[in-house]
C-alpha cells in the first residue's frame, strides 16, 4: 500500500498547483474591477484613489507575481482578508466549514446506507423489486436537489413538522435534527448511480463460477453473499462512494441555500457575486483540494479491499499468458 | 454386490424459452457409477451434460427424476421453489454437499480471487467442521500434498497460480469436503493438452487412492477415454448410447457417436467426411 505513496503524493501536489493556478488566473481574468469594489462609495472615486486601493492590494502587479504572492501566504496559512467583510478568510472559512463538513458526512451516510442498501436489494431479488429500485433511485436522480428540498421542507416540515427547515440547530443531537432534511436532499441525487453500480459490481461477482463452487459446498445463501459476492463487489462500490462524497464537497450550495444553511457553498455564491477575490479563491482551493485528498485516499485503500490490484498485477498477467 | 456410489433415474429438465415454450435440456437421462467408479459423460455444446452436472450438486434443480448417492436418495422436491441455491438448510445442506461435489471448467473464475490457497481450503473445512485447529492446519497441508502444490502456492492467490494450479487447488477444495462423488464439468478443458495430461493422472491416482467416485463431463473423446471406465453419449439431451468406454471408442453403435468420433483430429483426418456425415444425422427439431 505504501510503495506508491511518493509518486501518489507528487500527482497529488502537482494537481493541487495546477488547480490552484487556474483559480487564481479565472478570477483575475473574470470581469470588473475588484478596485472599485474596494474603494467603497463611488461617487467620490477619482483615479488616483484608484491607483492607490491597486498598489495598497498589490493589484497592479503582474499576474504571475501576484499568484506567487498568494499561493506563498496561502502555503504558511494566510488567505487574506475579504474584499466584502475585511475579515480574515481563514476566520470566514473556519465558521462555515464544519456545517458543510457535517451536511457532507451525514448526507454520504445516507446515500451508503440507501444506495448500497437497494443496489444489494436488486442484485438478490430480480424482478420487480430490482426494477421498482432502479426505477426510484433514477427517478430520484432526475429531479433538481432544490426541487427535491422544497417537497421534503413541504412534506417533512411543514405538514408533519418533524423537522425543523431552515438553520442549523444546538448540540449533536439539534445539528443531526436540523440537518436530516438537507443531507437527505443532497443524497437523493447520488442514490441513483451509487445503487447502479452496487447492482452491476453484486451481479459480476454473483456471475462466477466460484459462487456456485461455493454454493456446491454447502454454505448458506446468506454467508455466500456476505463473503463471496459483496466482499467481491466491494472495490468498485468504496470508489464511486469517495468520488460522490468527494464531488458534493463542491455542491452542496443549493441545498444550502434551500435550507438557509451558512455553510461554504453559500458563502462561494456571495463571495462571487461580489467581486471577492481572495474568499472566492480560497473556497474553491479548498474544494479542489477536499476532492484530490479524498480521491487520494480512496485510491490508496482500494488494493486493501481488493487484493486484485494490489502488487504485481503486470508479473501475473504476463505469467497467465504464458501457462494458460 | 456393493451399492453403486451414484444412481441417476429418469432426470429431466426443461427451461423456460422467452417466447412462452419450454426446451428440453434433459430428456429421461439414467446412469449409474459403480463405488469407485467413473463415468464419462460426452457430447456436443447444447447437448445437456453441463445442465446433468448442475443438477448432480443442486445447483440446478430437476423437472423429474431421481438421484441416489450410496443408497440415499437427495432427489429434491420436484415442484416448484426457486431455481436456484441448495435445498434444505444447515446440516442437511452440509451433508449433501459431502455426497457429491463439483469442479468447473474454468479454474480461475472458479476461485475466489480474494482468497490464498490456504484460506479457500481452510474455509472449506471450517464449514464442514471436520478439523479443528492445528488438525485443520494439517489436513490443509495433507490436501495441497495431495494435489501437488508446494509451500509458494500454498500462500498464492488465485491470480499468483497457473491455469493448472488453480484447477489442482479448485479439486483439492472438492476432495476436501470428503465427498464420495466427484463431478468434473469440462474441468481439463481450459488448459493446455501437457497441463491437461497431468491433471488426468491426478484425477486417476486420487480416484485409486480415494476410492471418490469421478464423473466426467467432457466434450473430448481422448480424454474421456483416459480417465473412465463407462461413457454415456449425449445428444440433444438425451442419452444415445452408454456402454464401457473401451467398447464405446472402438466400436460405437450410435451414428452421433461415430460422427464424434471422426471428429477428432488425427492423421490422414478428412474433415469434409465429418460433415458428410453429420448431414445425415437426423435433422435438427
Amino acid at each position: 500500500m505504501l510503495r506508491g505513496l511518493p509518486r501518489r503524493l507528487a500527482g497529488l501536489f502537482a494537481t493541487l498547483f495546477a488547480a490552484s493556478f487556474v483559480i487564481f488566473a479565472a478570477a483575475y481574468a473574470a470581469p470588473g474591477d475588484p478596485a472599485v469594489l474596494l474603494s467603497g462609495s463611488r461617487q467620490e472615486l477619482t483615479p488616483e484613489k484608484l491607483a492607490a486601493v491597486r498598489a495598497q492590494y498589490h493589484l497592479d502587479e503582474p499576474l504571475v507575481v501576484q499568484y506567487g504572492r498568494w499561493l506563498w501566504d496561502s502555503a504558511q496559512g494566510d488567505l487574506g482578508r475579504s474584499f466584502q467583510y475585511r475579515d480574515h478568510v481563514a476566520d470566514l472559512i473556519g465558521a462555515r466549514l464544519p456545517t458543510t463538513l457535517e451536511l457532507v458526512a451525514y448526507a454520504t451516510v445516507f446515500f451508503v446506507i440507501l444506495g448500497v442498501g437497494s443496489g444489494v436489494l436488486a442484485a438478490l431479488r430480480r424482478g420487480w423489486v430490482d426494477s421498482a429500485v432502479v426505477g426510484g433511485t433514477t427517478l430520484a436522480a432526475s429531479v433538481p436537489s432544490f426541487v427535491a428540498a422544497i417537497a421534503l421542507v413541504s412534506l417533512f416540515g411543514v405538514r408533519l413538522g418533524w423537522f425543523p427547515v431552515t438553520g442549523q440547530g444546538e448540540g449533536f443531537t439539534g445539528r443531526l435534527h436540523h440537518l436530516t432534511l438537507p443531507a437527505f436532499a443532497l443524497a437523493l441525487g447520488a442514490l441513483a448511480v451509487i445503487s447502479r453500480v452496487t447492482r452491476q459490481a453484486m451481479a459480476e461477482a454473483y456471475a462466477s463460477d466460484h459462487v456456485d463452487a461455493a454454493r456446491a459446498s454447502g454454505m448458506a445463501e446468506r454467508q455466500i453473499v456476505i463473503r463471496h459476492v459483496l466482499r467481491n463487489a466491494l472495490g468498485p462500490i468504496v470508489t464511486m462512494c469517495g468520488l460522490v462524497m468527494a464531488g458534493m464537497l463542491a455542491g452542496t450550495v443549493v441545498v444550502e441555500t434551500a435550507f438557509g444553511l451558512s455553510g461554504v457553498g453559500s458563502l462561494l455564491v456571495s463571495a462571487i457575486s461580489t467581486h471577492d477575490f481572495p474568499v472566492t479563491q480560497a473556497v474553491l482551493l479548498l474544494m479542489v483540494i477536499g476532492y484530490v485528498v479524498v480521491t487520494t485516499l480512496v485510491d490508496l485503500v482500494h488494493p486493501l479491499i481488493d487484493p486484485r490490484v494490489s502488487r504485481g498485477t503486470k508479473r501475473h498477467t504476463a505469467k497467465r499468458v504464458k501457462t494458460a | 454386490m456393493t451399492t453403486p456410489a451414484l444412481v441417476v433415474e429418469g432426470l429431466y429438465k426443461t427451461y423456460a424459452l422467452p417466447d412462452g415454450g419450454r426446451t428440453t435440456a434433459v430428456d429421461t437421462v439414467s446412469f449409474t457409477v459403480p463405488a469407485g467408479g467413473s463415468l464419462g459423460i460426452v457430447g456436443e455444446s447444447g447437448s445437456g451434460k453441463t445442465t446433468v452436472a448442475r443438477m448432480l450438486v443442486d445447483l440446478v434443480r430437476p423437472d423429474a427424476g431421481t438421484i441416489t448417492v450410496n443408497g440415499r436418495e437427495r432427489t429434491p422436491g420436484v415442484r416448484g421453489g426457486r431455481p436456484r441455491g441448495p435445498v434444505g438448510r444447515g446440516a442437511e445442506r452440509l451433508r449433501r454437499a459431502r455426497e457429491i461435489q463439483i469442479v468447473f471448467q474454468d479454474p480461475y473464475v472458479s476461485l475466489d480471487p480474494r482468497l490464498s490457497a490456504r484460506q479457500c481450503l481452510h474455509g472449506a473445512l471450517r464449514l464442514h467442521g471436520r478439523h479443528q485447529g492445528r488438525a485443520a492446519t494439517t489436513r490443509v497441508d495433507e490436501l495441497l500434498d495431495q494435489v501437488g502444490l508446494g509451500k509458494r502456492e500454498a500462500e498464492a492467490r488465485p491470480r499468483g497460480l497457473s491455469g493448472g494450479q488453480c484447477q489442482r487447488l479448485a479439486i483439492a477444495r472438492a476432495l476436501a469436503v470428503e465427498p464420495e462423488v466427484l463431478v468434473l464439468d469440462e474441468a481439463v478443458a481450459a488448459l493446455d493438452v501437457s497441463i491437461q495430461a497431468q491433471i488426468l493422472l491426478l484425477l486417476a491416482e486420487i480416484r485409486r487412492e480415494t476410492g471418490v467416485a469421478l464423473v466426467f463431463v467432457s466434450h473430448d473423446l481422448a480424454v474421456v477415454g483416459h480417465v473412465t471406465d463407462d461413457t454415456l453419449v449425449m445428444r440433444r439431451g438425451r442419452a444415445v448410447e452408454t456402454g464401457p468406454t473401451a467398447r464405446v471408442l472402438d466400436a460405437p453403435e450410435d451414428p452421433y457417436t461415430r460422427l464424434l468420433l471422426s471428429s477428432v483430429p488425427r492423421e490422414g483426418w478428412d474433415p469434409a467426411e465429418t460433415v458428410r456425415m453429420r448431414g445425415q444425422l437426423t435433422p435438427e427439431p
